[in-house]
């Protein structure tokens, strides 16, 4: 796992036994690795949600199918958003590396604006389905569609509001190590988003219109 | 990859450190990843949907690791092992969560009658 090299035999103070981990360091804290178990969690969600939408993909109760409904045009400027963001947010991450605060605020802003324009089409697509009778209520497939999908954009949304609220503490309080670890934090979620999208794109939109 | 290239001067800084290259690297790859699969499905490059349907599944692997690697910057060194530890865990739940719902209920499905489909 690690090439760190322990030793067993250093007591402390009070006597007890204590493990030293040399050549390797630990955390600060585990903010990082706790935001990790969370996302393995939120994993979970996903996975059951995508197995919903797998059972009942091709249950479509007499209403439209995925070939009908799906405008994959627009899935593939999503994609393009989503995926744009996930390297605007890694040059947030280099400005940040970097101190500087001005960079750091502008990438993220843009990082932002994307994601943005991301729900922004989902949404529009929603309208869309929902406007010609494609509804939650109408098929099995559907139901799972706008279950799995609408739980990624609200997480999407959950990140701009978390991202959004990050700028304001950025930019009162500058790049002090608190914000540092909340900016990775952040990183971590919006990298797990397009991770998400990644098998939404392909086992909802890209196998549904497949005959 | 960055092989442990934790130097002690970023004590002070939380988190991998990050370099430009690794996200340049990773958003390449992850755009020609994005866009095989789309032209395969768009311009109905193969006759069966089995062929096209595993190709393009295992693109979303590939890709998925991709994403891993350079923008989540997984390693086996970063917290000690302990976040691939929990992420190799959680893909063992979410395999054993996808392919055994499918399993069960598409050999359901098949032991259905005939009239009772759909």
């Amino acid at each position: 796992m690690s090439e760190a090299t322990m030793t067993a035999d250093v007591k402390t103070q009070d006597g007890q036994l204590e493990f030293l981990v040399k050549g390797d360091h630990h955390p600060q804290n585990g903010t990082l690795l706790g935001f990790w178990l969370y996302l393995m969690s939120d994993c979970l969600i996903f996975a059951a949600l995508f197995a919903t939408y797998g059972v009942l993909a091709r249950s479509y109760a007499g209403g439209p199918t995925g070939m009908e409904v799906f405008d994959l045009s627009l899935v593939a400027i999503n994609t393009s958003f989503l995926l744009l963001s996930s390297i605007t947010y890694g040059f947030a991450m280099l400005q940040m590396q970097a101190n500087r605060l001005k960079g750091t605020l502008f990438w993220l802003a843009i990082t932002g604006l994307l994601g943005a324009a991301f729900l922004g089409l989902e949404l529009y697509e929603f309208y869309h389905l929902i406007h010609i009778g494609a509804t939650p209520q109408t098929s099995g497939f559907l139901t799972a569609f706008f279950a799995l999908v609408g739980t990624h954009g609200l997480h999407v949304l959950f990140g701009i509001v978390w991202l959004v609220t990050l700028l304001f503490q950025l930019k009162k309080h500058g790049l002090i190590p608190a914000n540092k670890r909340r900016v990775f934090c952040l990183s971590m979620f919006w990298h797990f988003l397009d991770v998400v999208w990644v098998g939404v794109f392909t086992y909802v939109y890209l196998m549904g219109v497949l005959p | 990859m960055s092989e442990h290239t934790h130097d002690h001067d970023h004590h002070e800084a939380e988190g991998p450190h990050v370099s430009l290259k690794e996200y340049v690297i990773g958003f390449v790859l992850a755009v020609i990843l994005t866009v095989i699969p789309f032209w395969l499905v768009m311009g109905n490059v193969f006759e069966s949907s089995t062929t096209t349907a595993l190709l393009i599944l295992s693109f979303m692997v590939v890709q998925i690791v991709v994403h891993m690697v350079f923008f989540l910057h997984m390693n086996f060194h970063s917290e000690g092992g302990w976040n691939m530890l929990a992420l190799i865990f959680t893909l063992v739940l979410v395999f054993i969560t996808l392919a055994g719902s499918l399993w069960v209920m598409i050999s359901l499905n098949n032991n259905m009658m005939p009239g009772m489909m759909g």
